[in-house]
């Protein structure tokens, strides 16, 4: 019987990828093992390797193919005796498979087999894969009107960011784990090695404490480093760098030794990788004065505020995500864009109720406003941008005018964002409250494995909605 | 002490050695001043008096040359005396006083001069080690000729990040001198108790990094010891490790009891080791000074660290206002 040869997951949160290259053509005889193919991830190239024997009977994908998503067939494998012309032509030719099976819940509950359950969290929204293009349309102020945009990915826009700031200042360097060689553990630094050699990118063994504290003795040093964690969980190896010796030191020098620095990499949840892999840190890096912290959720905004906080001169605690990294968005395409650090973007208007989110949180805050608005609750939604220093001017201004707040996070609840958002509110704003604030988190709970706890461990669009009805009534 | 190293006979003229027997005076004066203000609740907190010490930051500053850099915990008054720091300053900012090196905000552990090109002053064990290395990363990337000094304790050198740090530096072939001061105590515990390996220096061989042990006590020796390895990093040959045998006379900090260790200990140390009665025998019996020159000298230095106390006696408190700033860099200074 034939055997179709389905389009591979080769990083946790690929949903498609490009088939880039077929290394066997129909009729080659194929064995377990042997390379076959070579597919484009989000994060890498990667060889394909069959895992049964046969005959190449057909190849449905041609190479160079674009957005293949992930478990589309790409290739028929037949066994001794069988003919091409056995091929039931059930494979659609296309990559574009999973439109095909619901709309809504759009297609990518298929790339999980195992995570099938019986409960009905399955059917909710899976976290990795919202396309960009259901998003509403976001007002922009960052910069002037009929400005030329070009559509980039949030991974593109932050190496612009970093090859700009780098061509403008020498002092500029990028540092971290498999940011030259490799090119980046998630890409983001691909290319940089070329362009600016290993003097400028460099290649640090797996020691961060180590680094970490080198880095922020090279800014008192007089340089400007930019700190890629492979992902912010190992920087809990190096936070006393950040807190005591990064945060502090301007300080407790009287203001003689200020810290030019970044520290920049993926934060948060991203699919499947458990719990000392997915922390949102956004609330603890918050908490420290001297630090800044930002945490883009658009192209735009990573791109424009990753070039202030290169030339801030403080720390400045970049939290990224995953799941954004391969995530188009209209980038402004001026020469020299930048989003100032701490003010917040409104970006959607409304007057019944003031979500207001940051990072990925703003995926589910933007879905919920647009669901919102069929059922006739017009929401306004805040992407803070900056968690320190926070814009509580604009989120105050807002629940003035809408009188309801839910906040939405990725983090654990206890001292949450959200915990300083409500108590600022209450304080400055607690006669125009109509209804008390909700705090949207992640569950109190170390972040399981299996997809289906995962799901119910993350914040979802489906509760953003909810706490809108609980807050405005309705 | 290990490898005890003599100087022989160096051909050290009078001015030289006059010049490392002010420098140590004025740190073991200062330091025993600085005990009495504590005592009299002039100074708060932590206070980790060097004395004993001195002649490891004088030989090694006998050895620097302009823009080198230095880096230390927090037993550090002794380092910002001899990189030239102003007695003033150090002691205005032990007293929690505006005219302190930090404002008043940083206290006995964290003092910093851009000037003298000293950076701290850090609290927290072993810290500074890759943060001098990384001073080191600096200059190395600008391309000029200056070494760093990063300065940790044999307590600090069980640290973790210390051999992560030997790991960059000797990887990256980075201009730093790691001066290890073994003093044999990490707070009340001594290196007997607490490391197995009785050679702290000889670890940096695991990362290829050359090293020695030196006689602390003999300021002289420190200085060759430290030219040696200068010379090694200037020529980009770094980094290297000097492991420099000393001895704190006094407790960890001021609270300390020091049940760890007998007075006969300390008393025999003094007595035989001082590194400062050393100098002084080499300039009395070598005629290179009269024991006149030598009071004036004392009297000297007594009036400067009398100054120096009556300064951060008399400067005012920080204003209110001080509280919030320095936080952030001036945005002047963004950009830099």
């Amino acid at each position: 019987m034939a055997t179709e040869i389905l389009m591979p997951a080769l990083s946790p949160t690929m949903e498609e990828g490009t088939l880039a290259k077929w290394l066997v053509k129909e009729g080659d005889e194929i064995t377990s093992g042997m390379i076959i193919a070579e597919i484009e991830t989000d994060k890498a190239t990667m060889e394909f390797e069959a895992v049964d024997e046969g005959t190449m009977g057909k190849i449905l994908i041609d190479e160079g193919t674009e957005g293949v998503k992930v478990n589309t067939p790409i290739a028929v494998l037949l066994e001794e005796g069988e003919s091409a012309d056995d091929i039931k032509d059930s494979a659609p030719k296309a990559g574009a498979k999973s439109e095909d099976t619901d709309g809504d819940t759009n297609g990518d509950t298929d790339e999980k087999p195992a995570a099938n359950s019986d409960s009905d969290v399955a059917a909710d929204k899976p976290v990795a894969a919202q396309p960009a293009a259901e998003l509403p349309p976001v007002p922009e102020p960052d910069w002037p009107e009929g400005t030329k945009m070009k559509s980039m990915t949030v991974r593109e826009a932050l190496r612009e960011a970093m090859a700009e700031e780098m061509r403008r200042n020498d002092t500029v360097f990028l540092m971290g784990e498999e940011v030259g060689e490799y090119q980046g553990a998630y890409k983001i630094s691909q290319g940089l090695l070329d362009e600016f050699g290993a003097k400028r990118v460099i290649d640090t063994p797996i020691t961060e404490a180590g680094f970490t504290g080198l880095a922020v003795g090279a800014a008192w040093g007089g340089l400007n480093p930019i700190v890629e964690f492979m992902t912010f969980n190992f920087a809990m190896q190096a936070i006393d760098h950040l807190i005591n010796s990064a945060a502090k030191t301007n300080y407790m020098s009287g203001g003689q030794l200020p810290c030019p620095i970044v520290f920049r990499g993926p934060n948060g949840a991203a699919a499947r990788v458990a719990a000392q892999h997915s922390q949102d840190y956004a609330a603890w890096y918050g908490h420290i004065p001297g630090l800044k912290v930002v945490m883009p959720y658009s192209a735009a905004d990573a791109k424009g505020l990753l070039k202030s906080a290169i030339r801030d001169g403080n720390p400045v605690v970049f939290l990224e995500n995953e799941i954004l990294y391969g995530r188009s968005f209209d980038v402004p395409d001026m020469d020299d864009f930048t989003v100032p650090i701490g003010k917040a973007r409104i970006a959607r208007e409304g007057k019944d109720v003031t979500i207001v989110s940051f990072g990925i949180g703003m995926t589910y805050a933007l879905e919920a406003a647009e669901k919102l608005a069929a059922d006739g609750i017009d929401a306004e939604v805040i992407d803070l941008r900056t968690i320190r220093p926070m814009d509580t001017a604009t989120i105050i201004s807002s629940v003035k005018k809408t009188n309801r707040l839910v906040t939405v996070e990725e983090g654990f609840p206890q001292s949450s964002v959200g915990n300083f958002i409500s108590a600022t509110v209450m304080m400055e704003a607690f006669d125009y409250l109509d209804a008390p604030v909700i705090n949207l988190c992640g569950k109190d709970v170390p972040m399981p494995y299996a997809a289906n706890l995962e799901k119910l461990a993350l914040v979802t669009t489906d509760e953003v909605i909810e706490a809108v009805h609980k807050v405005t009534y309705r | 002490m290990a490898a005890r190293k003599t100087t022989g006979k160096s051909n050290v003229s009078a001015d030289e050695l006059l010049k490392y027997y002010k420098d140590m005076l004025l740190i073991r004066r200062f330091e025993e001043k600085a005990g009495q203000l504590y005592g009299m609740g002039l100074i708060g907190g932590f206070c980790h008096l060097y004395i004993g010490q001195e002649a490891v930051v004088v030989g090694l500053e006998a050895a620097a040359k302009d823009g080198d850099k230095r880096i230390t915990s927090y037993r550090d008054h002794g380092h910002m005396l001899a990189c030239g720091m102003d007695p003033k300053g150090v002691m205005a900012e032990l007293t929690g006083r505006e005219g302190g090196y930090s404002k008043g905000k940083g206290g006995s552990m964290h003092m910093f001069s851009k000037e003298k090109h000293f950076y701290g002053g850090h609290g927290i064990v072993g810290a500074q080690v890759p943060l001098g290395t990384g001073l080191g990363f600096a200059d190395k990337y600008k391309g000029n000729d200056n070494v760093t000094f990063v300065y940790f304790g044999d307590g600090a050198a069980n640290q973790g990040q210390v051999y992560e740090s030997y790991n960059m530096a000797e990887l990256w072939n980075l201009p730093v001198v790691y001066v290890i001061e073994n003093n044999q105590y990490a707070m009340g515990t001594s290196t007997k108790r607490s490391t197995k390996s009785p050679n702290l220096w000889e670890r940096g061989a695991a990362y290829g990094i050359k090293g020695e042990a030196v006689d602390g006590m003999d300021v002289m020796a420190v200085k060759a010891a430290g030219e040696k390895a200068i010379a090694a990093c200037r020529a980009g040959d770094g980094p290297y490790i000097l492991e420099v045998m000393t001895y704190r006379y006094r407790g960890h900090s001021m609270s300390d009891p020091a049940k760890y260790r007998t007075r006969e200990e300390v008393q025999k140390m003094r007595e035989e080791r001082d590194p400062i009665e050393r100098v002084r025998e080499m300039l009395t019996t070598g005629g290179l000074a009269t024991d006149e020159d030598l009071k004036a000298i004392d009297k000297e230095i007594k009036a400067v660290v009398n100054d120096s106390a009556e300064f951060a006696k008399d400067s005012p408190e920080p204003s209110l206002d001080e509280l919030w700033t320095d936080i952030y860099a001036a945005p002047e200074e963004a950009e830099a």
